[in-house]
């Protein structure tokens, strides 16, 4: 059974298409992302899954079902515009949020304070939101998004506005979540920031999708036959090479259609070259995002 | 626990806790208990001083006697008007008065005084016509010359058909508190109704809207906000209500002759109450409309004039409902759900109203909010997350077909 299956989903406003005709599944236990620039249709997909607003068509499952007040009991969601009431204390916050997805008031009391510990937020549990910088705020929302220990977990931007310190302390949370099993979905129009995390991923564009599948498929599917190399002395002239650029310190080669890796590799160890560095270079998900976009424009 | 009923829980504590809320809630019975001190203790402290005031006269007919000293007023007979000038320019006395010869033909009395004033006072004119019918009824007992000086005061009583005392007896006290309790029942349903459409506001602006409905549905989301909000209001109706019950006791005692005897009818209590519920329900779905529709807290503010204005109605009618109770405008507002409330309020302060208008008015309330709740949650979804943007009315009727 998939966590979600979205099966051809539209939704318009007004003359516009926010989502076109998106189809995709989340696996149980994986992190999946959902990426794609600004105003693709990630928040509006997100939404729909939540049941927060309605597909034109299409149709959604979370959990093999259509959403119910029961699956939602299951589901953590944090919302890309964050907010919490203002005047409300940390803890009386996760407390009343938690017992809206059915757990009890002891429990969540007591869940909390192992998170806020873990955060380092514990010494602030008394305080209002409205006194707690952007980034803690950020960090009890997210709290507040697993506090009742859901299955899955959709968390829309989740990295946006944190500073470096926050963005590992969510990283690390977030793998955690995966070790328990649980499954994440994850948005972000910073592509990049989640490559490390994910599993699959979902690639949108302007409401369509443009790239779906197993990250490290989907990386190989884009390799551009070039490599990224480290030696000791200059490479000089080889065989098979078109093309040289130099990031600090290695150089990326860059392969004519008959060389392959393993090819070059040899090659470099006959003509006596030290190797430090081998690496197959694969473009990152910016970079695939730009190629396939430019790809859709030409 | 079901999630209707925490959210009901929470939108009542957060609101009873609210500094505003309980200072409104106390503010009336205490400025209505500071106006009853007042009345008992200001009185007292203006009360003039007892120099007695002298007034001359001059009796030309001669048969004017009888003397007279009320309310500190003394009066001086002198045998000419020459004297008595003298004295009122000596300051002796502070003015005089003639009793000409032709007075008992046309009543005319001539005053003289040293300072102009608009009027004699009502003192120095209650004085002298109690000396002049003193002396006019000159030979009657006392008892009689009481009499003709206060000839009538009327005690009515309004009966049933049956022939008993009937439970309502019109007069004063009959107005007021139909007039006061239109105002707090108004104040009531707008404080709540009005924390609803804040509440509304400030979730659509601090984003919470999209949290609570990861957990719960629009349905429950409206319906708790509605009760909790509503149980508030409830609780601020019943502070008062019996707040005033312990007023009124305290203003019968105070001013008994101008109220007669203030009390709250039961079934005034109880169609009083009823009719709060009711109304805050039909104004608070309205309300919830609104924030739904409108981008921020205070725009729907504005908004919401549309919805409050006609509540307000039954004020601008209530000469028409004191006096002609029966009249066909006073029936289509007590059946007019938006105005049903005060007209009700006000109507029965005088008379009972016939239980089949109250049933049909109530009926129409129900079926009213009910429809409006299915309305406004069907607004509610489509509106609530749609941040900065405020629908055309066009949009709106579409969102109703499509819902």
């Amino acid at each position: 059974m998939f966590s979600i299956e979205v099966n051809h989903i539209l939704k318009t406003y007004g003359s516009r298409a926010a989502v076109n005709d998106v189809s995709f599944n989340v696996n149980q236990g994986e992190i999946f992302g959902l990426i794609g620039p600004n105003g693709a249709g990630k928040t509006t997909t997100i939404r729909m899954m939540m049941d927060i607003i309605k597909p034109d068509s299409g149709d959604i499952k979370v959990m093999g079902e259509k959403l119910n007040e029961e699956s939602k009991n299951k589901i953590g969601y944090l919302p890309e515009e964050r907010g919490l009431y203002k005047k409300m204390s940390v803890m009386d916050s996760i407390i009343y949020f938690a017992s809206l997805k059915g757990v009890d008031n002891q429990l969540a009391r007591h869940r909390g304070e192992e998170l806020l510990k873990r955060a380092d937020l514990l010494p602030h549990q008394n305080k209002r939101i409205e006194e707690l910088s952007r980034g803690m705020g950020q960090i009890v929302q997210l709290i507040i998004t697993i506090i009742h220990e859901p299955d899955l977990i959709i968390l829309d931007e989740p990295f946006s506005g944190l500073d470096p310190v926050n963005t590992q302390l969510l990283k690390d949370m977030i793998r955690d979540l995966k070790k328990k099993g649980k499954t994440i979905i994850m948005s972000t129009h910073l592509m990049n920031d989640i490559e490390e995390l994910c599993d699959r991923l979902l690639m949108i564009n302007k409401g369509r999708v443009v790239l779906y599948g197993n990250l490290t498929e989907v990386k190989s599917n884009y390799r551009n036959n070039s490599v990224l190399v480290e030696t000791v002395g200059e490479l000089g002239i080889i065989e098979g090479v078109i093309g040289q650029n130099r990031h600090n310190g290695a150089v990326e080669l860059k392969l004519d259609a008959k060389t392959t890796p393993q090819m070059l590799l040899e090659r470099l160890v006959k003509k006596g070259i030290v190797v430090n560095r081998f690496e197959l270079s694969t473009p990152s998900l910016t970079e695939i995002f730009i190629k396939v976009v430019g790809d859709e424009h030409e | 626990m079901n999630k209707t009923f925490l959210l009901i829980k929470h939108e009542f504590l957060n609101t009873v806790r609210r500094k505003a809320f309980i200072i409104l809630t106390l503010a009336f019975p205490l400025i209505a208990l500071l106006g009853i001190v007042a009345g008992q203790v200001i009185p007292k402290m203006i009360t003039p001083t007892t120099t007695i005031e002298k007034i001359g006269y001059i009796d030309k007919i001669g048969s004017f006697n009888q003397g007279i000293d009320e309310n500190n007023i003394q009066l001086i007979p002198y045998s000419t008007e020459d004297d008595a000038k003298a004295a009122l320019i000596k300051k002796d006395i502070k003015e005089y008065f003639v009793i000409g010869t032709e007075y008992i033909s046309t009543g005319l009395i001539h005053s003289y005084t040293l300072t102009s004033e608009i009027a004699p006072s009502t003192t120095v004119q209650t004085v002298i016509r109690d000396f002049l019918l003193n002396n006019l009824l000159k030979g009657n007992t006392a008892d009689v010359i009481q009499r003709a000086k206060s000839p009538l005061n009327i005690a009515s009583t309004t009966l049933t058909t049956a022939g008993t005392p009937a439970s309502r007896q019109g007069g004063f006290s009959a107005l007021i508190l139909p007039y006061i309790f239109s105002i707090l029942l108004m104040i009531a349903i707008f404080t709540s109704s009005g924390y609803l459409l804040q509440g509304l506001g400030e979730e659509k602006e601090n984003r919470v809207m999209e949290i609570l409905l990861s957990s719960i549905s629009p349905k429950q989301l409206l319906a708790g906000k509605v009760l909790g909000l509503g149980a508030a209001g409830l609780v601020q109706i019943i502070v008062w209500l019996i707040s005033a019950n312990f007023l009124m006791k305290i203003a019968s005692a105070t001013w008994g002759n101008v109220f007669g005897s203030l009390q709250v009818p039961p079934d005034f209590l109880i169609l009083g109450i009823i009719y709060f519920i009711l109304g805050y329900l039909l104004e608070a779905v309205l309300m919830a409309g609104v924030g739904s529709v409108s981008p921020t807290a205070r725009e729907g503010q504005q908004m919401s004039a549309i919805f409050i204005i006609p509540v307000i109605i039954p004020i601008y009618f209530m000469g028409l409902i004191m006096e002609h109770p029966e009249n066909i405008i006073v029936k289509l507002l007590t059946f007019i759900p938006i105005t049903a409330p005060l007209t009700v309020i006000v109507r029965l302060g005088l008379s009972s109203i016939p239980l089949w208008e109250l049933l049909v008015s109530i009926g129409i309330l129900i079926l009213s909010i009910w429809g409006l709740f299915v309305l406004t949650t069907k607004l509610f979804r489509t509106y609530l997350l749609m941040y900065g943007k405020r629908p055309d009315l066009k949009e709106i009727v579409r969102s109703f077909k499509e819902a």
